[in-house]
């Protein structure tokens, strides 16, 4: 049989190898060689070896989104996930109306980044203005601001990934915990909280990931202001390319070292919550 | 024991109640700004309009207006059910093939697919723009061929990790009844495989229909936009906001979204879980 689907590998493969090479692989490779080179249109580049990850180093504005949004980030993914474990303890003990309330948390999450910045800048800075303040007047603010965003955003979509991991715990695991005479908070330490370990895995690199990628929320909601204090690493990236012309390989560098930190960050938190799982 | 059960239930059931409402207020409270004259948005965004406040549908015919809206549906429309639908037929082949087929090449692609999800969008954006308009993609059709290429690696991942575990006797047997392999792909594999395709279809949906900086870099902005580009379009340069056509905006491309949610509100559900657990 092998053999047979071997013969027809133009067109069981080859549409969406080709389209992978222009979309993925071509501009990735392209944009590693970039890093290295000194242009303002690809077809100028001029190799200038390291240079340009020297000028990061010395970008005051960098180093600062990079604190921004690992302190973002963190704040973010342990808020998330407390959030939305509660959540969704709370919307497996049957109670009335749970499918209602699954419903509304979980809409946010259809509703695009941009969309949801101007809804919150409405909201957050009509409860500001009270206080003659706006979500621009300090980085803090609009700190705040993208947290709480964040937050109505994907508790939905977390709370959603734990409910299935709760309902998936038999029931005879806890009944014989039970039975054994356990409290129901050492069930819910001995006995839930390890079996949501493949939950718990998923939902933090889920919002880990969002929260470094984070773009379109930080644009729409602040756009860096004010001075550019409260832009995120994805925003500053972008901002290098396109604020300013000459700028466009340290720009790419800039995306380099996202992308190893991104990686880095991934590999790290895939094995320190991997080896925490237990055999079902 | 039994009614003390039931009393806790109604509590949590009053909170959650409440909660809910909370959760929706953002959404309504736009709903309602949406009717306001736009000078008093921002000074009064948490009352009612009525009298001079009320200005009827004026702000969504402005907003309309000034954004070309209906088009940018459109054209949202069309980018996301046209790239979909490639996706899934392209890489649900792609997936048969590197599940069936082993040898380094194939092990290669797959091992690529993961790789590619982890690839933040920044380190791809700047070469990406400029090889699209190399090759001429920067229109609504070669946008399809753009995501075909990022989309790729988690459809294919999600479709191949389903893919092996359907039994080989099946395909085997349709073989030996005379079947190509294109034949017992599009009658046997794939209807197999309508959960995955489901999921995929949500993940995918959700994505790209909400997608800005891709398509704001790929397309001809002038000519085409998409939703989110026309939103964001509003605010332009450094001038302030026109706070009264950005509400009517946010209500009309908040609409469609809802209306897809309480339609397919169990598919969506159940992809996010099956797209989770995989992923």
């Amino acid at each position: 049989m092998e053999k047979a689907i071997k013969k027809y590998f133009p067109i069981f493969i080859l549409p969406t190898m080709i389209a992978f090479a222009i979309g993925f692989v071509a501009p990735f490779l392209l944009g590693i060689y970039l890093s290295f080179c000194k242009f303002t249109t690809v077809t100028d580049a001029k190799f200038i070896g390291i240079s340009n990850y020297k000028k990061i180093l010395g970008d005051p504005v960098f180093i600062h989104s990079l604190w921004y949004t690992a302190l973002f980030t963190l704040v973010s993914v342990i808020l998330i996930n407390v959030l939305a474990f509660i959540v969704a303890l709370l919307l497996t003990k049957g109670i009335k109306g749970t499918n209602i309330f699954r419903t509304v948390f979980f809409m946010p999450n259809l509703i695009g980044g941009i969309i949801l910045g101007y809804i919150w800048q409405l909201l957050l800075n009509g409860i500001l203005a009270h206080f003659q303040r706006t979500l621009t007047y300090s980085s803090t603010y609009g700190f705040w601001g993208l947290i709480i965003l964040m937050c109505w955003q994907q508790v939905g979509y977390m709370m959603i990934i734990y409910i299935s991991g709760i309902q998936s715990i038999p029931g005879e695991l806890t009944e014989a915990a039970k039975i054994d005479g356990a409290s129901s908070r050492q069930v819910l330490k001995n006995v839930t909280l390890p079996m949501l370990m493949p939950s718990i895995t998923i939902c933090t690199f889920l919002t880990l990931t969002n929260g470094f990628k984070l773009f379109d929320q930080n644009l729409a909601l602040t756009n860096g202001a004010p001075s550019r204090m409260s832009e995120m690493l994805a925003l500053n990236i972008y901002n290098t390319f396109y604020g300013r012309t000459g700028y466009e390989g340290v720009g790419q560098a800039k995306a380099v070292v996202f992308f190893l930190i991104v990686v880095i960050i991934a590999l790290v938190q895939n094995k320190l919550t991997r080896s925490r799982e237990v055999q079902q | 024991m039994n009614t003390r059960k039931t009393k806790h239930g109604w509590i949590l059931t009053l909170v959650f109640s409440i909660i809910s409402l909370l959760y929706m207020y953002p959404i309504v409270l736009v709903f309602i700004n949406s009717f306001k004259k736009k000078a008093y948005i921002s000074k009064f965004p948490f009352k009612i309009p009525t009298g001079k406040m009320f200005v009827g549908m004026e702000n969504y015919v402005r907003g309309v207006e000034k954004t070309g809206l209906y088009q940018a549906l459109g054209w949202s429309l069309f980018i996301t059910v046209f790239s979909v639908a490639v996706i899934i037929i392209c890489c649900s082949m792609c997936a048969w093939y590197i599940s069936r087929v082993k040898n380094k090449i194939t092990s290669a692609i797959y091992t690529l697919c993961l790789f590619a999800m982890v690839v933040p969008f920044q380190m791809e954006m700047y070469t990406l723009s400029k090889i699209a308009n190399m090759l001429k993609l920067d229109s609504p059709w070669g946008l399809i061929i753009i995501y075909l290429g990022f989309g790729a690696g988690l459809a294919v991942f999600m479709f191949s990790g389903f893919m092996k575990s359907i039994p080989l006797e099946i395909e085997e047997a349709a073989m030996i009844d005379g079947c190509t392999p294109l034949q017992t792909f599009f009658k046997i594999v794939l209807p197999i495989s309508k959960p995955t395709c489901i999921t995929v279809v949500i993940l995918e949906v959700m994505w790209i229909w909400n997608d800005y900086l891709l398509p704001s870099l790929v397309l001809d902005t002038k000519k085409y936009k998409t939703i989110p580009i026309a939103v964001q379009y509003l605010k332009g340069g450094y001038g302030s906001i026109d706070m009264g056509a950005m509400m009517g905006v946010l209500v009309i491309s908040i609409i469609p979204i809802i209306i897809f949610y309480l339609s397919c509100q169990k598919y969506i559900i159940e992809g996010v879980i099956a797209g989770a657990v995989k992923g």
